[in-house]
């Protein structure tokens, strides 16, 4: 219930930059998630917010407060370590009820939001119990109940799920989002999942060492990547990328991935893709808009041919694999037309899902 | 083929015994049989025969039966003994773990590299033979030519006559005992704070606990087994103590410094009277067997727990 700021956050841990200047605006109720590999930053940022990290430089506000020499108890907010981080001393009912003892709340009041929150999270036989006689998902319930109790302004959740089974997971994962529309409140996630950032978000953070590469909602992040971390982060299976030249003839722009291989540039991005005219650049597109071959509905549909090296089926689907000018690249076929390993097939290319990025900056073009 | 069936049917009989002899149990008793022999010969058999030497009277020639212990009952000195011991192992072993807990606590807090070191440094007094260290001691304490008084002149203040008086030379041998035992506590709290995940810290810091709170509620409850075991062993050895009161004070001024051991020692060996002695230290077994117990009982609920 409250909108964060971070302006040109920094943190240096000895000799390691772990946040390099990240400006971030969260709005009021917003779901954030914060997504990157592995060391990227992401808890470093949550943890600067939480105020568990001193900050190097930068700031970071709270309603519009300055926050960076205010301690973690006085910030109003609530934290869901990955590790749950419960007191393994204390029964389910004292680890919920800890932050409004320390805080002086009435015994009644105390008892009131325990239960009500153990009721939200179906937790309410579990009361009584320590960590230790709790499986996974219910240390997780208990770590968020402890969250809920005290009905903070914000909530920083540091990849909660992970130590989860898959099962498991993709159930939490509702429920943290329907926890969200209850408590209609602002939430800021980090995860290295891309599929939980994609199902959670209404905004999503891409990270990458330290640095912030993109912002948007999960829409724009798939649809219109704005660099080639974000293009191959995003999505599974990944985007196929391939080495690619524009070149010039008359007044048309042809993307040339080798000697026998070209696409025709749509009239629409001519103007786009001018700047790379003569420039090495990687041609980017999706598994699921390069399919077998189609009937051409629009000028958008362009077909080649390649050898196919390696078929997965899924079902509803079968993943085609082919190489092109030693890229690998993926093909999303209708299982009814898939070719033979080793056959030449067809296949169609969606030329209004393409995006071309330059070797040089790394940027979507 | 048939050739090997007999050969293995002949052997059934006259090899039941090495059958018995390979099975795991009896290798695993004539493996153990060294220690037993060890156990047997020097703690068994000393605790049996000074049961039997309880019994007989000064000369060694008689037998008294529970004699020896009913004299003991009507000694002011033994019950002065008693209540010395007592105050001696709970004082010393309260103020060891005390000091040994905030020691570790600040040890804790420094950044990493500093802190081989200091753990080096507090440990020297755990490692120095305690006969030797508490010569030194005592020779601090000496009354008119060394550092203690010498440093209370300087500061115009009373010279205290350090092992002559009961009070300080209580509190010599209390402070000897501390000096000597505290690093032991360091370093099993060092051990146990080490092991309490820093993320239970950051939860509490959040849910809004002070520096205090975090002591009182995550800190201390974490450690409360190792505690509770730490403390029961120390009150087993410090109540058995021997060489600081033997070596500072031989019990003195007036017996108000002996304990058991060295009661003992004063009774059985100065005095010559071994059967006396020998019932003094007994007395030490059934309040030490009592604590033993619980440390066991304690040792195996918290294997059972975790
Ligand atoms: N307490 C610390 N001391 C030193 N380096 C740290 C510390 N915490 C994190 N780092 C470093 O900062 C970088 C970012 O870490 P982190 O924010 O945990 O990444 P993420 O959560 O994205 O996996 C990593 O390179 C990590 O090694
Ligand atoms: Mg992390």
């Amino acid at each position: 219930m409250a909108d964060v700021s971070l302006k040109n956050l920094h943190k240096t841990f000895d000799i390691t930059e772990a946040v390099r200047g990240i400006n971030l605006d969260i709005v009021d109720n917003e779901f954030l998630v914060l997504v990157g590999p592995s060391g990227c930053g992401k808890s470093t940022v949550l943890r600067l917010i939480a105020g568990l990290e001193e900050i190097t430089e930068g700031n970071v506000l709270i309603e519009g407060n300055i926050v960076n020499d205010i301690p973690p108890k006085d910030r109003d907010i609530a934290m869901v370590f990955q590790s749950y981080a419960l007191y393994p001393h204390m029964t389910v009912y004292e680890n919920m009820s800890f932050g409004l003892r320390l805080r002086k709340y009435s015994k009644n009041e105390i008892n009131k939001r325990v239960l009500d929150a153990a009721k939200i999270l179906n937790i309410s036989e579990l009361l009584d119990r320590r960590p230790k006689q709790l499986s996974g998902g219910q240390r997780q319930r208990v770590a968020m109940g402890r969250a809920i109790v005290r009905n903070p302004k914000v909530f920083l959740f540091d990849e909660p799920l992970s130590n989860l089974d898959a099962k498991m997971r993709g159930q939490m994962r509702t429920e943290i989002k329907k926890l969200h529309q209850h408590l209609k409140t602002t939430i800021i996630y980090v995860t290295h999942d891309q599929v939980e950032a994609m199902t959670l978000a209404d905004r999503i953070v891409v990270m990458n060492d330290g640095i912030i590469e993109q912002v948007g909602t999960p829409d724009e992040m798939y649809n219109a990547p704005k660099t080639h971390f974000v293009a191959s982060f995003i999505g599974s299976p990944s985007m196929n990328f391939i080495p690619c030249q524009v070149i010039k003839t008359n007044e048309d722009l042809y993307i040339k991935i080798n000697d026998k291989l070209y696409f025709s540039v749509p009239k629409e991005r001519l103007d786009r893709y001018k700047v790379l005219i003569n420039k090495e650049a990687i041609l980017g597109i999706r598994p699921e808009h390069l399919t077998n071959a189609k009937q051409h509905i629009h000028d958008m549909y362009e077909d080649f041919n390649a050898k196919v090296k390696v078929l997965e089926p899924m079902g509803m689907d079968t993943m085609v694999f082919f190489d092109i000018s030693e890229a690998e690249v993926c093909a999303r076929c209708d299982p009814k037309s898939v070719g033979k390993v080793q056959s030449d097939m067809t296949f169609t290319i969606d030329k209004s899902q393409i995006h071309l990025i330059d070797i040089k900056t790394n940027k979507v073009i | 083929m048939s050739k090997l069936k007999r050969k293995y049917s002949n052997g059934v009989r006259s090899s039941s015994f090495f059958i018995w002899l390979r099975q795991r149990s009896t290798i695993a008793f004539i493996m153990c049989v060294p220690l037993l022999l060890i156990v047997i010969g020097l703690v068994a058999y000393p605790f049996l025969y000074s049961i039997f030497l309880s019994t007989l009277n000064k000369a060694e020639t008689e037998f008294v039966g529970i004699g020896n212990y009913l004299f003991l009952f009507k000694r002011e000195t033994f019950w002065l003994v008693v209540k010395q011991s007592i105050i001696f192992a709970l004082v010393a072993v309260f103020f060891k773990a005390l000091i040994g807990f905030i020691a570790a606590h600040s040890i804790n807090t420094i950044p990493s590299k500093g802190q081989r070191k200091w753990r080096g440094a507090l440990l020297i007094p755990w490692v120095i033979p305690p006969a030797l260290s508490t010569l030194g001691w005592w020779w601090l304490f000496e009354p008119t030519y060394s550092a203690l008084n010498w440093i209370l002149t300087e500061f115009a203040l009373p010279t205290i006559p350090w092992l002559s008086e009961t009070f300080w030379a209580r509190f010599a041998v209390i402070l000897v005992n501390v000096w000597f035992g505290a690093p032991f506590f360091l370093i099993m709290y060092l051990a146990a704070l080490k092991s309490i995940p820093e993320h239970l810290y950051e939860a509490a810091s959040i849910d809004g606990a002070s520096s205090i709170q975090k002591l009182f509620h995550i800190t201390l409850p974490m450690m409360r087994n190792i505690i509770a075991i730490t403390v029961l062993f120390s009150i087993i050895v410090t109540f058995a103590n021997f060489d600081i009161v033997r070596v500072l004070t031989q019990g003195g001024p007036l017996n108000t410094t002996h304990l058991f051991s060295t009661y003992a020692f004063r009774v059985g060996i100065e005095s010559g009277d071994i059967p006396l002695g020998a019932s003094v230290s007994l007395f030490m077994f059934p309040i030490l067997a009592i604590l033993a117990f619980i440390i066991l009982r304690n040792v195996r609920e918290r294997a059972l727990n975790s």
